[in-house]
């Protein structure tokens, strides 16, 4: 190609001038793509769409629909021929489906608190030149990413620190993610020195500076690393699995696993109402509940989570 | 892996604080700066106490692996056996190269099966004329990765249980309904396309970073040159993906040992052990379940050494294409 190139270009570009050719090509550059193949590229698309989002039409349709549809279709309808939210009300009335809930949203929320704190304050000081044995901790953290303790050990630890049992063997153990403090610190030492400099001249402390400088201009990186912690914390089953004998403290998706995965009916003393709709409004009720959460963060993750995976994958 | 920016950074660091504090610094100035040191220690002291919790004094605890470990009197307590617990290894007891042959076919297949499935979608995306459309597309295939696998597995029976949707269509037109959860001889299909659903659009992230990286200069000329589109995707496309695929793949290999653990144990019951037993499921079964602390342990240890030796080879490997690795040297 290299050796015919001079030629072609000089018999196109003297005809169009200095501008690169127009009409059969895009603004990119490439030729204007077959209409056939657009075609077949449109219905590649819409596939892929479709097998992504029709499950969950069809889970939202079967938890509203109406009893006798439901019964009538054999437990799944992609249509909802009326409003029922009688599934709803018998989950979310007490019982161990709103126990759960509840459990979740605990975790969650102080769970998210606690690690994002620690994580920002770990990544502040470990952004600091002044910080003592900065190296040493920095390397401690860097290594966490290389391997796991493993399972059995991470179970005797828990236990050793009288955890296991407790709400807080599902928040702790997880609280801190080199990841997420490796890319919090870089952020921390982007911030101009100038701004820390001035400060600590007018005579602001730590404590000051990171409150009042660094988490201000951080808000964006606190976002999404927030988020990140609270639908780990959302989706986590294996640590409620492993750590928790109790079922009065499961959390969400360990009740999920229970009635629905290995589709176990729930007792009807535990659904406050007269008349019990069928199972499958009731499983895929509690579906939508354990999914919500996450749709109604996605849209917020979705906006910076691009940006933080090419900051953590390219430059770490 | 920050390595490069930190350590440009830490080079200019030291003037600074030496100007914070010179040789010949009043009382109080010393006083101020040490009062310094200790906040930014207090800042650290939480997250420092739980990685040391929670990552390394965990290591201690793979003591068991050489001993009869008896939870009932504790870990120190318990007697030492020697190497008794790698037997399950080394003599091939049935149930571990079960395990380790299950693992390393659903990784040989998730490799081939699964791998390219994102470079194709980024291809795809990259091609589409529409950029609201690409938008759309991509926010939709990302959705999948934020969701547990408890609620992906709940979807799947849901679609095609013996019970679901599809079956009931089936039933419905007077067919047979489908035999595919719970089905022991399909389990890896259906695991592998649980991952190609949840993960694929995620994993397109990367391919899709780097196609927007290519220099659209390089386009303008080969179009000029009379290049046509399938022309272009493989001499100025492909090449332009060539680092992070390679990149990618090796430390796709790096993590050969692990297979979606969270998946397979959440589906163990509906398909019996043999088609589903996998390293890390067996650690689970053999150790917290049946109570042999000791020899799941050993597997466990063993499988956490030759993962790390993977990840560090696959490291090196990337280096020596002359790619930037994920640790830097």
């Amino acid at each position: 190609m290299s050796t015919t190139s001079p030629s072609v270009r000089n018999d196109r570009s003297t005809p169009v001038g200095q501008q690169r050719p127009r009409g059969p090509h895009l603004k990119n550059g490439q030729p204007r793509p077959h209409p056939a193949m657009q075609v077949v590229k449109g219905v590649a698309v819409a596939l892929i769409c479709a097998v992504i989002v029709m499950p969950f039409v069809g889970i939202v349709a079967t938890s509203v629909a109406p009893p006798a549809q439901v019964s009538a279709a054999g437990g799944f309808v992609f249509w909802p021929e009326g409003i029922d939210l009688t599934a709803y009300r018998s989950i979310l009335s007490g019982g161990v489906v709103t126990r759960s809930i509840q459990v979740s949203l605990f975790v969650t929320l102080v769970g998210t608190a606690l690690a994002l704190t620690t994580t920002a304050l770990l990544a502040y000081a470990l952004s600091r030149p002044s910080m003592p044995f900065r190296g040493f901790a920095l390397g401690l953290v860097l290594l966490t990413l290389l391997f796991h303790p493993g399972m059995i050990p991470m179970y005797l630890a828990v236990k050793d620190f009288g955890l296991l049992d407790t709400v807080w063997a599902m928040i702790v153990p997880s609280m801190i993610s080199g990841f997420n403090v490796i890319v919090m610190r870089a952020f921390f030492m982007n911030v101009p020195g100038e701004l820390t400099d001035a400060a600590r001249i007018d005579g602001a402390g730590e404590l000051q500076i990171f409150t009042r400088i660094m988490l201000p201009l951080s808000k964006a990186i606190l976002a999404v690393i927030g988020l990140f912690y609270a639908v780990a914390y959302w989706n986590s089953f294996f640590s409620a699995l492993l750590y928790l004998k109790d079922s009065s403290l499961w959390p969400l998706q360990l009740v999920l696993r229970t009635y629905v995965v290995n589709n176990t009916a729930l007792a009807s003393a535990e659904l406050n109402v007269d008349v019990v709709p069928p199972q499958a409004s009731i499983q895929m009720a509690v579906l939508v509940v354990a999914l919500v959460p996450i749709l109604v963060v996605y849209p917020f993750l979705q906006k910076h989570f691009a940006k933080g995976v090419l900051t953590g994958a390219v430059k770490g | 892996m920050t390595a490069t920016p930190t350590a440009r950074r830490e080079q200019a660091a030291p003037p600074v604080a030496r100007t914070d504090a010179p040789a010949t610094e009043r009382p109080a100035a010393q006083r101020r700066r040490a009062r310094r040191s200790w906040v930014l220690l207090a800042f650290a002291l939480p997250g420092m106490a739980v990685v040391l919790a929670f990552h390394y004094y965990p290591l201690l605890g793979n003591v068991i692996a050489w001993k009869d470990y008896l939870p009932f009197i504790g870990v120190w307590e318990s007697e030492w056996v020697g190497w008794d617990n790698f037997a399950v290894i080394w003599e091939g007891d049935p149930r571990f190269l079960n395990a380790l042959k299950n693992t390393l076919v659903i990784t040989a297949v998730q490799t081939v099966v699964v791998f390219p499935l994102p470079i194709v979608l980024a291809l795809l995306l990259n091609s589409l004329l529409s950029e609201r459309v690409k938008r759309v597309v991509q926010s939709i295939t990302y959705l999948p990765h934020f969701l547990s696998w408890v609620i992906v597995v709940a979807l799947f029976q849901t679609i095609l249980g013996a019970t679901g949707s599809i079956s009931s269509w089936l039933r419905a037109q007077g067919l047979e309904g489908l035999d595919i959860i719970g089905n022991a001889d399909v389990f890896i299909a259906l695991i592998t396309s649980q991952v190609m659903w949840k993960d694929t659009g995620w994993a397109a992230i990367l391919f899709l970073a780097a196609l927007s990286q290519i220099d659209t200069e390089l386009y303008e000329a080969s179009a000029v040159d009379g290049a046509s589109r399938w022309r272009q995707l493989w001499h100025v496309t492909l090449p332009g993906m060539r680092s992070i695929v390679i990149l990618l793949f090796i430390l796709q290999l790096g993590s050969s040992l692990t297979v979606g653990f969270e998946q397979i144990i959440l589906q163990q019951g509906m398909v019996g052990l043999r088609a589903s037993e996998v390293l890390d499921t067996f650690v689970y079964n053999q150790g917290i379940v049946a109570g042999r602390w000791g020899e799941a342990t050993a597997v466990g240890l063993v499988k956490g050494v030759i993962g790390v030796a993977l990840v560090l080879t696959a490291n090196k490997v990337a280096h020596m294409f002359g790619e930037a690795g994920v640790y830097q040297r």
